[in-house]
C-alpha cells in the first residue's frame, strides 16, 4: 500500500491577524506555523493504515517556499517515509494551478492511494484534492469522516446538512479527510530525531497560469460592542421586548 | 460569447434545496449584469422534472432537467460530468454552485473538468467586465478576502445563506436532457443516504439557532436547549465542540471552526463562554443572545443581548415569554 499525502504549512489561527502594508496578505511578523488541521488528519490515517497492514509507504507533498519543508519534517517525524517539495516562491491562492502541480508530481508515482485535508484553513476552498483526482482521472471522495480500505476498495462516510452518505469506491483513489478520522499522533523525540535522516526531495513547482488571486485583504467589521441587558429570571421580559421591537426576530 | 449563467440546483430526497434557489438568486444576479440568461440545472430520479417551475420562479430562464434512477442520491461523477458536457457546448460565462457539503464536492470536479480554477464558498460576487470578484472568508473566518477570478468560464460557489432567495418570477422553459455517458458505471457510488429526523431543520436552513455548551452542566439539561428551539417554532439546536466531545449531542451539531459555521437571523448562546474556535463558527450570525453564568466570559463580547444568571432557571422562563409572544400575533 503506497500512499501519498499532500499538506500545506499555514499560520497558526489562535491570533489577532493584523493586514500587511501590500494589503493582499496578512502581516506574517509573529506568527506560529504548523501542518493545516486537517492534514494531519490525514497524515495520521495514512500512517495507521500502513501500520495496520504491516507493509506500505507513506510519502508527503507540499508546494510552497523553502518553509514549506518544516511541514515536511514534521510528517517525517510522525513516521512518513520520505517527503517531496515542490518549490515555488510563494502558495498561489488558484487551486487549478496547485493541483495541476501536485498531479504532474503524483502520475506515474504508483500510489494505490492519495489523501489531502478537507481544507487548508487558511484559504479555506477545499477544491486542491477534488480537482488533482479529476486531473489524475481517479475515483474521488470528499471529507470523509470514516474511511476503511481492504482488497482494494475502500468505503467511506461524508457528513451531510442534517444527514449523511457511504460510499463506495476503488483504488487507486483520492480522499480528503474530516476531522474525526484519526486524531494526529505528537511526534516522539525518536521521531523528530530519524525526520532528520530521511530522503526530502526537492523540485521546481509546476504551476502555469495563475487566474485566481486576492486583490485585497481586510479583518471583517467588528461586532458593536456586547451589551448585558440584566441578570437573571428578571431580564427576560426586557430581551423579549428587545427581540421584538429592535431585534425583530420574534 | 454568451452570456448565459448555469446554476445548478441542490436536489435531496427529490426536492430542491434551499440553497438550490439561493443559487438560481445568485445566478440570476450575475446573469442582469451579464446580459445573459439563467440555466438551471435540476438532476434528480424520476420525477423530479415536476419541480422545474419552482426554479422559474426565482429567475431561471431555462431548467434543465436531468432524470436517471441513479440521481436518486448523489452520483458525483455522472453530475460533474453532465455539467461540464453543458457548459462546454454552452460557453457559459459562468457557473453557480452553492458550497454546500454537496456543493463542496461537485464544484471543483466541474472546474476541474473545465481547466479553470474554483472561486470557493464565496459570501459576495459581482461580474464586472472580465472578471469575476467575490468576497471569502479566510483564515477561519478572522480575515475576508477579495478575490479576483479571470478565468471563463468563471466557476463559482456560494456560502450558503449568503445570498437571501429572492422571487424573480419567470415561466421557465423547461428542456429534459439525458446524461453525459451512463450514470451506472460511476466508479464512486453512494450506497446509501442517511437522513436524520427530516422533521428538524438544519443547522444551514434554521433562521434561529439555539446552541448549548457545557454550562449546561448534565447531558439532560439539553433538554432546555432544545424546548427554547421548539418555542421559537423555526430553530435548530446546536452545541459547542466540549459538548460534542462529551457525546452529549452528535458531531453533526458542532458550531465552531472545526464545525459548521452558520449566520441565522438569531443565534441564542446557553451556557457557552464563548471560545475563539466557537465564534468563528458563528460571529456572523445577525443577532446573538447570550445567556451564562460568568459575567467576563468572551461570549458577552459579541452578544447583541447578554443575561448573566444561571441557564437552568433563565432558559425556562425564556421559553415561556417565547412560547407566549410566538402564540400572541
Amino acid at each position: 500500500m503506497k500512499i501519498a499525502v499532500c499538506i500545506k504549512r499555514v499560520p497558526e489561527m489562535d491570533v489577532r491577524f493584523k493586514i500587511a502594508p501590500s494589503g493582499t496578505s496578512v502581516d506574517e511578523t509573529g506568527l506560529k506555523w504548523d501542518m493545516s488541521d486537517f492534514d494531519g488528519y490525514a497524515v495520521e490515517a495514512a500512517l495507521q493504515m500502513t501500520e495496520k497492514l504491516g507493509t506500505g509507504e507513506v510519502v508527503v507533498l507540499t508546494l510552497g517556499p523553502d518553509a514549506a519543508q518544516e511541514t515536511l519534517r514534521k510528517a517525517l517525524s510522525m513516521g512518513a517515509a520520505r517527503a517531496i517539495h515542490l518549490k515555488a516562491d510563494a502558495i498561489p491562492f488558484d487551486n487549478f494551478a496547485i493541483a495541476k502541480a501536485l498531479a504532474a508530481e503524483l502520475a506515474g508515482g504508483g500510489f494505490d492511494l492519495v489523501m489531502f485535508g478537507k481544507l487548508s484553513i487558511d484559504s479555506s476552498n477545499g477544491a486542491v484534492g477534488p480537482m488533482t483526482a479529476e486531473l489524475l482521472n481517479l475515483p474521488c471522495v470528499t471529507a470523509a469522516s470514516k474511511l476503511e480500505i481492504a482488497g482494494g476498495k475502500g468505503t467511506a462516510r461524508r457528513e451531510l446538512e442534517g444527514a449523511a452518505e457511504l460510499l463506495e469506491f476503488p483504488l487507486p483513489a483520492v480522499v480528503t479527510i474530516d476531522e474525526g478520522v484519526a486524531r494526529p499522533r505528537y511526534p516522539s523525540l525518536k521521531g523528530i530525531m530519524a525526520a532528520k535522516k530521511k530522503p526530502l526531495e526537492v523540485k521546481p513547482a509546476q504551476l502555469g497560469e495563475v487566474r485566481l488571486t486576492v486583490t485585497t485583504m481586510a479583518l471583517p467589521p467588528e461586532r458593536p460592542a456586547g451589551r448585558i441587558i440584566g441578570e437573571g429570571v428578571a431580564a427576560v421580559p426586557e430581551l423579549v421586548r428587545l427581540l421584538q421591537t429592535e431585534a425583530k426576530v420574534l | 460569447m454568451a452570456n448565459h449563467i448555469l446554476a445548478f440546483a441542490e436536489v435531496r430526497g427529490g426536492e430542491p434545496r434551499k440553497v438550490a434557489f439561493e443559487s438560481v438568486t445568485a445566478a440570476r444576479a450575475l446573469a442582469d449584469a451579464a446580459g445573459g440568461e439563467v440555466h438551471a440545472v435540476l438532476a434528480g430520479a424520476p420525477g423530479v422534472a415536476a419541480k422545474a417551475e419552482s426554479l422559474g420562479t426565482y429567475g431561471a430562464d431555462v431548467v434543465v432537467v436531468v432524470e436517471h434512477a441513479t440521481f436518486a442520491d448523489y452520483n458525483p461523477e455522472a453530475l460533474a460530468a453532465f455539467v461540464a458536457e453543458r457548459v462546454k457546448s454552452g460557453g457559459h460565462r459562468a457557473v453557480v454552485f452553492t458550497a454546500s457539503a454537496q456543493g463542496k464536492d461537485l464544484a471543483p470536479r466541474v472546474a476541474a473538468k473545465l481547466g479553470v480554477p474554483l472561486a470557493a464558498d464565496l459570501s459576495t460576487v459581482q461580474l464586472t467586465g472580465d472578471k469575476v470578484v467575490g468576497t471569502h472568508p479566510v483564515n477561519t473566518g478572522k480575515v475576508l478576502a477579495t478575490v479576483s477570478l479571470t478565468a471563463t468560464p468563471a466557476v463559482v460557489s456560494i456560502r450558503p445563506g449568503a445570498v437571501t432567495a429572492a422571487p424573480a418570477a419567470r415561466t421557465a422553459r423547461v428542456e429534459t436532457a439525458s446524461p453525459a455517458g451512463d450514470p451506472g458505471v460511476s466508479r464512486v457510488r453512494v450506497t446509501q443516504t442517511i437522513v436524520g429526523n427530516t422533521a428538524k431543520l438544519d443547522l444551514g436552513d434554521a433562521p434561529v439557532i439555539v446552541s448549548g455548551g457545557r454550562g449546561l452542566r448534565a447531558a439532560e439539561n439539553f433538554k432546555l436547549v432544545e424546548d427554547l428551539a421548539a418555542a421559537f417554532g423555526n430553530a435548530a439546536v446546536g452545541a459547542t465542540r466540549a459538548v460534542t466531545d462529551d457525546g452529549w449531542r452528535p458531531h453533526s451539531d458542532q458550531i465552531g471552526q472545526t464545525g459548521r459555521q452558520v449566520s441565522p437571523d438569531l443565534y441564542v448562546a446557553v451556557g457557552i463562554s464563548g471560545a475563539i474556535q466557537h465564534l468563528a463558527g458563528m460571529r456572523t450570525s445577525k443577532t446573538i443572545v447570550a445567556i451564562n453564568k460568568d459575567r467576563e466570559a468572551p461570549i458577552f463580547k459579541v452578544a447583541d443581548y447578554g443575561i448573566v444568571g444561571d441557564v437552568l432557571e433563565i432558559v425556562p422562563a425564556l421559553t415561556a415569554a417565547v412560547r407566549q409572544a410566538k402564540g400572541s400575533h
